[in-house]
């Protein structure tokens, strides 16, 4: 029905197949969006944050998206800039997911706020003191610069391809994509960075508390180098799950292999940096202010050392050594394990610098808070994901996502395959007939 | 952040509040409640979802009898001062909703230019910051009794104390057209000042040797602000947010629970400051 539109070379699944899948995730989004507008109209006593959680889980939600979605421009700053060429092969997935990541975490900042029709006002009445304010001046346009280097995707329809202008426009804006995937890397360092300011910078919290460089804190350099070391490994993870229910392979060993190992040792250094953190942390910045190590960790039924045992180790150190690794890194068992672990790493960190940051308490006569997300919280969490399913499944169905797909899939192969097949099962009919 | 807006030397609002004197009645909360009318719902069981711009936490010594005591420790905003007017919540506020006067020393709220994020709120380690989590609404005929001088606030803001900032507006015109230069120590006092029955909280200019304030406490410039009052301390001092609300006690435990403390150091222990 829409072979016109579906890229050549390539085979996709029958259309109701197709229509069955947008259904099912397509009903999730309308949970999602239900919740969104229960929020929106009836507001945020919907959510069971409260005043010692002002931040909860969709700040999380963010933080995580932001940083997974990290692969974006890492990617397209090792292809475009530093000339990994071979990175052409799965840059056009790196920058929909990083599309889907950044346009998520906007959706989500939307619903967080008290004042929606005011949000506006941070634009407006900017304070330049404000890691907040960075990180939206920077994430909106970083989230233009990655429109843009998904329209030219978008104009690879077969279809839209036809007319000139389309032909042409992107052409052209894939001549001028160096331009754009350096701006992005610019923008990706301050508003990662200024992300991880956002708790670095609350002198009055001792456990999310980091002295810095100038105006910086330590975790603003900690958290863009955490995006740009997890996020290929999350660009492809989703490629691996993608090759899973699209059975078939997308993207060649090498290419995979290449980012996985850049990816590994991007999370190796980090995890140095994050383990010095936390040490000065643990024994100079904290006993400065009158609080140790203990006071973070026990005390509570949730938050113990083995947040930091996951979060470092599991999500660190073992991910790192995987990837790093080239037997391990060339067996896919391992290196999927690898992609696995240290997207949970990387989201707990961002976890623990949310949520346990509003739980630890800080006045010697308060309480631990402890917190779990009401419905709407979770599904309107949950939308993003089933939104980034529906635009995966519409791009890859329609736009040539993956350059190497056709070569890896041949169809006339296949075909004959499956004549053969039929022919096999069915010897008195013709081949011809079959 | 904004500069001086008057001459001569700025005012300095605080507090000194002396814990040996507070009974915990909670008339300053009523008085706060009342004076800013703060909204309040049915059910105020869920102290993590109800505004209190004044709360009372109430401290034990952990001890058991005939050792065993308390402490009521009323806790408005601190209002902060930070490094230069850079306190905790002011300098993280994207909006500008939140600001430091050099001409006074209040951190206000513009609840009219607030969006909502909160981000103030995980900021202040005191937990004086309040987000309107429902609209206000009031029992039939008691909208007629609220203050014509402090807005209420809509669904959806973070509010907080202000240092009851419209009786310094109303103090501060009446000064002018008495020919004052200076609001007198009397003409403003804050609500819960006014209603405490034990006269446990001490309002005025912390900068103004002539305020009980500023002779209670006796802040020391050269050090941080720190009191040289043996008995006063401010919460959370070491991290270094500079509050202007000084407390008073005789009992060092009750100094000690102000701040955090590593088993061997000493109250009051000054600790270096990280920014």
């Amino acid at each position: 029905m829409d072979s016109a539109l579906i890229p050549k070379g390539v085979k996709r699944c029958p259309m109701w197949q197709f229509l069955l899948g947008l259904g099912i995730v397509g009903a999730v989004l309308a949970w999602g969006v239900y919740a969104m507008l229960l929020c929106w109209f009836k507001g945020l006593n919907q959510t069971n944050m409260n005043d010692y959680y002002g931040f909860a889980l969709w700040i999380w939600a963010d933080l995580a998206v932001i940083a997974l979605g990290g692969g974006a421009f890492f990617s397209g700053l090792l292809k475009y800039i530093i000339g990994k060429d071979e990175l052409k092969n799965i840059i056009n997935y790196a920058v929909l997911i990083g599309f889907i990541c950044y346009s998520s975490a906007l959706l989500i900042l939307a619903i967080d706020i008290g004042q929606p029709l005011r949000g506006w006002f941070i634009f407006w009445h900017a304070n330049v003191h404000s890691m907040l304010t960075e990180v939206a001046f920077c994430l909106s346009a970083y989230f233009a610069v990655l429109t843009i280097e998904y329209i030219p995707l978008i104009l690879e329809n077969r279809q839209l391809d036809k007319v000139p202008f389309f032909h042409n426009l992107s052409h052209n804006m894939h001549e001028t994509m160096a331009v754009f995937a350096a701006t992005g890397a610019f923008l990706s360092f301050f508003h990662q960075g200024s992300l991880g300011g956002v708790a670095g910078v609350l002198f009055g919290r001792p456990f999310a508390f980091r002295e810095g460089l100038l105006i910086w804190p330590w975790t603003f350099f900690l958290f863009t180098w955490s995006a740009a070391a997890y996020g290929p490994s999350f660009t492809l993870l989703i490629t691996w799950i993608t090759e899973k229910v699209a059975r078939k392979k997308l993207v060649k060993d090498n290419v995979v292999e290449l980012l996985a190992k850049i990816s590994g040792w991007m999370i190796f250094t980090y995890t140095i940096a994050k383990i010095c953190d936390t040490t000065r942390w643990a024994n100079i910045t904290a006993p400065g202010l009158g609080q140790n190590l203990a006071d973070f960790y026990t005390g509570n039924a949730f938050y113990g050392y083995w947040i930091l045992f996951a979060e470092i180790i599991l999500g660190g150190v073992v991910p790192a050594i995987i990837l790093i690794s080239a037997p391990l890194r060339k067996n896919p068992t391992w290196r999927v394990t690898a992609f696995f672990l240290g997207v949970m790493g990387v989201s707990l960190n961002r976890w623990v610098m949310v949520l346990q940051v509003m739980a630890v308490p800080i006045m010697p006569f308060d309480t631990w808070a402890l917190y779990y997300p009401s419905w709407q919280e979770v599904a309107t969490t949950i939308l993003p994901v089933a939104y980034g399913i529906i635009l995966i499944m519409i791009s890859y169905r329609y736009l040539p996502i993956f350059p190497q797909e056709a070569e890896l899939n041949p169809i006339e192969e296949e075909t004959a395959m499956a004549v053969e097949a039929h022919t096999e099962s069915t010897p008195d009919l013709k081949p011809a007939n079959a | 952040m904004k500069q001086a807006q008057t001459h001569g030397t700025p005012m300095k609002y605080g507090m000194a509040i002396d814990l040996d004197k507070c009974t915990g009645c909670g008339a300053c909360m009523v008085a706060c409640m009342a004076e800013n009318n703060i909204p309040f719902k049915e059910d105020e069981s869920d102290k993590r979802v109800s505004i209190t711009w004044m709360r009372i936490f109430k401290l034990t010594n952990g001890k058991s009898f005939p050792d065993s005591d308390i402490c009521y420790l009323p806790r408005p905003c601190q209002h902060c001062e930070g490094h230069e007017g850079h306190s905790p919540c002011v300098s993280v506020c994207p909006a500008t909703a939140t600001d430091y006067s050099r001409e006074t020393g209040i951190v206000s709220q513009i609840v009219t230019r607030c969006f909502g994020c909160r981000y103030c709120m995980g900021a202040c380690p005191y937990h004086a910051r309040y987000f309107n989590w429902w609209d206000p609404v009031w029992p039939d005929g008691m909208e007629k009794y609220l203050s014509p001088d402090v807005s209420p606030r809509m669904r959806g803001v973070v509010e907080k104390c202000s240092f009851c900032f419209h009786r310094y507006q109303l103090a501060k015109n009446k000064a002018y057209l008495d020919g004052e230069r200076r609001v007198p120590e009397a003409a403003y006092q804050t609500a819960c000042t006014q209603a405490c029955p034990a006269g446990a909280i001490v309002f005025g200019d912390l900068n103004n040797p002539e305020h009980q304030v500023h002779q209670i406490v006796k802040p020391d410039s050269n050090n941080g602000n720190r009191s040289r009052n043996p008995k006063a301390f401010r919460l959370l001092e070491r991290t270094g947010t500079n509050t202007k609300v000084y407390y008073l006690s005789s009992r060092e435990w009750v100094r000690r629970a102000g701040d955090n403390y590593l088993a061997h150091e000493k109250t009051g222990q000054l600790a270096k400051l990280h920014h």
